[in-house]
């Protein structure tokens, strides 16, 4: 233990409950109640990281996410965290933390040898240097590697997360005293309330500064008692170590809550959520958010050692932390008053710099006589020290003008804090929209009282600019009445006494960065984004090089860039712009505030939608017969589907090669469930399929079906299926796998928005029937065993028919269609049956060695007949004609059906379209790449023109050879059929760095005049 | 992510359950032969797209199917109310058309 602790009243650490923790492989002491800042800090531990640009020591700046330099790199394996603010880990007993920055060591860092990279590093470095886009991918390794920061883990997150959907009449962001008493009032009047609070415990900044008097009492009991009298009542739910990171639409409030970071890995409670991801939709939503403390920028502002003015009272008063023993305190303002007599009491020596001249004569009493040392009208020009702060030298300031007058006493220290002004967290209420303004007199970018009442969202206390503590009670006061009567709630008479010992505020200076004689750029380097390296002079650099607005200066200077977001900087940035720009504050405004407020975990966001949960997954209803025939399965869609099966010792090409030939020369099986299914009934459906397919519908009879083709306006095909009659006002419509949500909301919006007129009414089946195809010459014999009552003879049962019978004991509607060419019967019955039914088939077929096949047979023996799988052979710019399928479109119907307007617009009619075709490779055994590009001649240089490419490529068992589809430029008129030559049909497929020379045919290269499925 | 009121189902219910359905009130042609292609290539393609009050449809998708019309502003997301297709029609025409 070192002697930077210091017992006082009012520490939230408990010195009675001693942790260990270690820090880059040292151990250290530390107590519960710590963070591991101030368990550092404790320890004397000052530089923990090396800057980003320059390598220069870095140590702790703040005391919550605004913290830019202490990132830490929290346990190891699995469970390592990069990135994480030391001020907001909680400490726990053998926690483990390493530094992310600083290369090679943190001792010797390279970047900061002789200053070797200060001077080639301007702001806009990596922009003119990596301009030339050849030199990024040499450097960018040793790049990162310099820089720093912490590395992602490499293995599964062990850790799981969890949601929680919620309403709230009113949320509040923020448990200081603002927010305590807000939802004091709103769970006073029975309201059902949220209050949301980052840190361990409620309290803001009574924590900091338990002097505080609020109502006669001391602030600690005021807390206390207003905490306990929340958690009595049933409903108002306090939600501590939970960060609201966004406010979104309609008061949507995103909160993460961390339940067990702050726990050792081993007492976490297994199968309980790491963190728990809230959605807050509020009726009404207070921000009482607060300020964060922003420094004053100044020559050698970064040495470790100096801090914000309330981060070192923080460390003192929260933490029992002394960060040294002679303290330099250098302010614009009031707000660091309360700190340096509480400094000076607990014994160090206390020098306090106010840049203004006149000061708060109150103030001033009560600090001296605490025995602090108070110098007005003086600046801090610089500070001394290199790994740790040994100094600061003083300058008397123009009492007017940012200048100096004359030189100040040099003044040694080994703690030095800044305060520039209270910086409002106004970032919730511009995540949607919200744009804060400038307050000149307050110096501060602040949200109005009033908040946007119209939506809900209001606030109140330092985030308003009301930073004196009695002002802002009595304003929360004000707005919650406000708040309680737009839920129909009485006015409450507040019977708290709400009276604090405060005077009144002395105005603040107006100075962000404090003059040290020297033109911007030659003093010494005055930073003002700490985790960027962003100096005052960068952004006087980027203004010089013609920079003008303010977000274009950010991503010049990566001015709040870092995972701080400019938490501690962005206003010293703006105000130094503006200056810069001869403009007001106002004028030059902030940059954009978006989610989140600050970083939030993947694994949180995901939830339970991880892993296997991801997505929903649909099985057939014969899933458990293809597991147990060995099927391995691929995805499509949501649904898992059979790949193929392979039998002992088979690999896929050869399992594939033996289902083929079984489809094409004796007989296959394949479970076709996972086909979209729509039933539509009314009197007008046939004229509704008319309107919405290319096809004509008003011949087809019951127990007949037709393969469609449905366009969207464009005339761009975007589905297929058969379509069945069942009776006049009765059909049975299939859809592509993946189409089958969209084809059904697609056909909802045309019959409800345009055709309501129209008797329609449709059903998803999709799930209601399982299908199994019976594929092959022998499918009839098969089906013939076990269905009796159906005629299955090619004169009864023709292509293109559909019948209802009985199969395998169970009613069942039994198609004769071919996605394959073969004769070929598609048994659909309830999918409760659909198990029993494929064993039936199967057993039946045992005697024919009938095969199941899996997807990728079913492509293949498709692509052998040029069958078209939408979304892979087309591409949405594909018309019917495209795909020579005009056979496929009734033009004169009469009705103008969805698509054919298009046909006739000029780049649909003319010439030069990408066209579907066949393509064979002059080397029968080279399978093309799908996606190979298709070009003229094999000696083409890029540029090339690009033609087409190959859409489906396989190897076709029949043709023992491989055969590709393609989309080509005018590919149609480039087909040699039947031994005669086009003359343009010799091409090049180019994949792989190779042009592979094929001949443009037609895609059906089996069958073509389609005989065998009509036997 | 809003909060959209179903007027099939009177309720108000999470974007989620909903899907975007573009703009509103774009009849098509009735007889699109008789248009030329700069009519019927603004039918196709040619959309308001305002920064401000837009006219638009949603569907009901995992409530009750239904397409609907809601009035929201692109800019600020403020949603001024929504209606059946035939009541937001007449609120539509009610206000000129235009915006």
């Amino acid at each position: 233990m070192t002697n930077h602790r210091v017992r006082r009243p009012g520490v939230r650490v408990d010195f009675d409950k001693p942790l260990t923790f270690s820090f880059d492989g040292q151990a250290y002491d530390g107590f519960a109640g710590d963070t591991l800042a101030s368990a550092l800090l404790a320890n004397g531990v000052r530089m923990l990281a090396r800057s980003f640009k320059y390598g220069r020591p870095r140590g702790i700046v703040g005391i919550g996410p605004e913290e830019p330099n202490a990132l830490m790199q929290i346990e190891t394996g699995a469970h390592t965290i990069p990135n994480l603010k030391a001020t907001q880990v909680e400490l726990y007993d053998g926690l483990v933390a390493r530094r992310t920055t600083g290369w090679p060591t943190l001792e010797f860092d390279l970047k900061s040898v002789g200053g070797l990279f200060s001077r080639f590093m301007p702001a806009g470095f990596y922009y003119k240097t990596f301009q030339n886009q050849k030199l990024w991918p040499k450097f960018e390794h040793i790049i990162r590697q310099a820089a720093g920061y912490g590395s992602a883990p490499s293995e599964p997150d062990p850790e799981t997360y969890d949601h929680s959907h919620r309403h709230a009449q009113v949320v509040i962001v923020g448990g200081g005293a603002s927010g305590l008493l807000a939802a004091l009032l709103a769970g006073r009047a029975g309201l059902k309330v949220v209050l949301l609070d980052e840190q361990n415990e409620c309290g803001g900044w009574l924590l900091s500064s338990p002097q505080s008097v609020i109502g006669g009492e001391q602030a600690r009991a005021w807390l206390k008692s207003a905490v306990g009298e929340l958690q009595s009542m049933p409903n108002v739910q306090v939600l501590t170590r939970t960060s609201a990171f966004a406010l979104h639409d309609m008061n949507l409030v995103l909160a993460v809550e961390q339940l067990q970071d702050h726990l050792p890995i081993a007492d976490r409670v297994a199968h309980q959520p790491r963190q728990r991801l809230h959605r807050i939709r509020a009726e009404r939503v207070v921000l009482a958010t607060g300020a964060i403390e922003r420094p004053l920028v100044f020559g050698n502002n970064d040495v470790p050692g100096i801090m914000t003015a309330s981060a070192l009272t923080t460390y003192l008063n929260r933490y029992g932390v002394a960060v040294g023993k002679r303290v330099l305190l250098q302010t614009s303002n009031d707000h660091a008053y309360q700190g340096s007599a509480d400094l000076a009491r607990a014994g160090c020596e206390v020098v306090l710099a106010d840049t203004r001249t006149r000061i708060n004569p109150a103030w001033e009493k009560r600090v001296r006589a605490a025995g602090v040392d108070v110098r007005t009208g003086f600046g801090i020009a610089f500070a001394r020290g290199r790994r740790a702060v040994t100094g600061a030298q003083l300058v008397k300031l123009d009492a007017q003008r940012n200048a100096i007058v004359a030189s100040g006493p040099s003044i040694d220290c080994d703690a030095l804090g800044s305060s520039g002004g209270l910086s409002p967290t106004v970032h919730l209420y511009c995540h949607d929209g919200g744009r804060p303004h400038w307050d000149e007199e307050r110096l501060a970018f602040v949200v109005p009282e009033a908040g946007r009442a119209k939506s809900g969202i209001y606030a109140v206390g330092a985030v308003t600019g009301e930073f004196g503590l009695q002002n802002a009670l009595e304003q929360t006061v004000r707005v919650m009445r406000d708040v309680l009567g737009s839920l129909g709630k009485s006015t409450p008479t507040s019977s708290d006494n709400l009276g604090t010992d405060e005077p009144e505020a002395t105005p603040a200076r107006r100075i962000f960065r404090v003059p040290d004689g020297r033109a911007e750029g030659h003093g010494k380097k005055a930073f003002v984004d700490f985790q960027n390296d962003v100096s005052a002079a960068d952004i006087h650099l980027a203004v010089r090089e013609n920079y003008r607005s303010i977000e274009h200066i950010k991503r010049y200077t990566a001015l709040g860039f870092g995972t701080d977001q400019g938490k501690l900087s962005n206003v010293n940035g703006f105000a130094i712009a503006a200056h810069a720009l001869g403009r007001s504050i106002p004028e030059v405004g902030t940059t954009t505030y978006r989610p989140a407020y600050s970083p939030v975990t993947f694994g949180t966001l995901a939830g339970a939608h991880a892993g296997d949960t991801f997505e929903p997954r649909r099985y057939s209803p014969m899933h458990a017969a293809h597991i147990a025939r060995g099927a391995e399965f691929e995805p499509v869609g949501q649904w898992l589907r059979p790949w193929y099966f392979p039998k002992t010792g088979e690999d896929m090409h050869a399992a594939v090669r033996r289902e083929c030939l079984a489809a094409r020369r004796g007989v296959g099986i394949m479970d076709a469930s996972t086909l979209g299914k729509i039933d539509l009934r009314g009197k007008d459906v046939r004229e509704f399929l008319n309107r919405v397919y290319a096809n004509a519908w008003t011949q087809l009879a019951p127990g007949k079906c037709r393969y469609g083709l449905m366009l969207d306006e464009n005339g761009m095909v975007m589905d297929d299926g058969v379509t069945a009659c069942i009776a006049d006002n009765h059909f049975v419509m299939t859809t592509t796998t993946g189409g089958a949500a969209r084809v059904m909301t697609w056909l909802e919006k045309w019959h409800q928005t345009e055709w309501p007129d129209l008797d329609v009414y449709m059903t998803s089946v999709t799930d209601h029937w399982a299908t199994a195809a019976v594929v092959g010459p022998k499918s009839r014999q098969v089906l013939a065993k076990i269905c009796s009552d159906i005629d299955l003879s090619p004169s009864a049962f023709k292509f293109m028919d559909w019948r209802e019978g009985t199969v395998a004991g169970v009613p069942a509607r039994v198609f004769r269609i071919s996605f394959s060419g073969e004769l070929a019967f598609e048994v659909n019955v309830d999918a409760n049956y659909g198990h029993h039914v494929w064993e039936a088939l199967m057993e039946a077929g045992r005697e024919f060695d009938i095969t199941p096949y899996g997807t990728e047979t079913m492509h293949v023996l498709r692509a052998e007949k040029g069958f078209i799988i939408v979304g892979q052979d087309t591409d949405g710019s594909m018309t019917p004609l495209d795909l020579d399928m005009a056979w496929a479109v009734g033009m004169k119907k009469p009705f103008s059906f969805i698509g054919k307007r298009s046909f006739a617009r000029s780049d649909t009619a003319g010439p030069n379209r990408k066209q579907l075709v066949g393509l064979l490779t002059d080397d029968p055994q080279v399978v093309l790449a799908e996606g190979a590009q298709i070009i003229e001649r094999a000696d083409a240089k890029p540029p090339a023109a690009m033609l087409g490419h190959v859409t489906s490529s396989y190897y076709s068992p029949e043709l023992d050879r491989s055969i590709a589809l393609a989309v080509v430029r005018d590919g149609i008129a480039r087909r040699s059929e039947d031994g005669r030559k086009s003359g343009r049909d010799v091409l090049y497929a180019y994949a792989g760095g190779k042009a592979h020379k094929v001949t443009v045919v037609s895609p059906v290269f089996v069958d073509p005049k389609g005989d065998r499925q009509n036997v | 992510m809003f909060v959209l009121f179903c007027p099939h189902c009177g309720e108000k219910r999470e974007e989620e359950e909903f899907g975007y359905g573009g703009e509103a009130f774009i009849p098509r042609p009735a007889t699109p032969e008789a248009l030329d292609d700069e009519a019927w290539g603004d039918y196709l393609f040619m959309r308001k797209n305002p920064k401000g009050w837009h006219w638009e449809m949603w569907s009901h998708n995992t409530g009750c199917r239904k397409f609907f019309v809601v009035k929201r502003n692109t800019a600020t997301n403020a949603i001024a109310g929504s209606w059946t297709l035939a009541e937001g029609r007449k609120a539509y025409d009610a206000e000129g058309g235009s915006t």
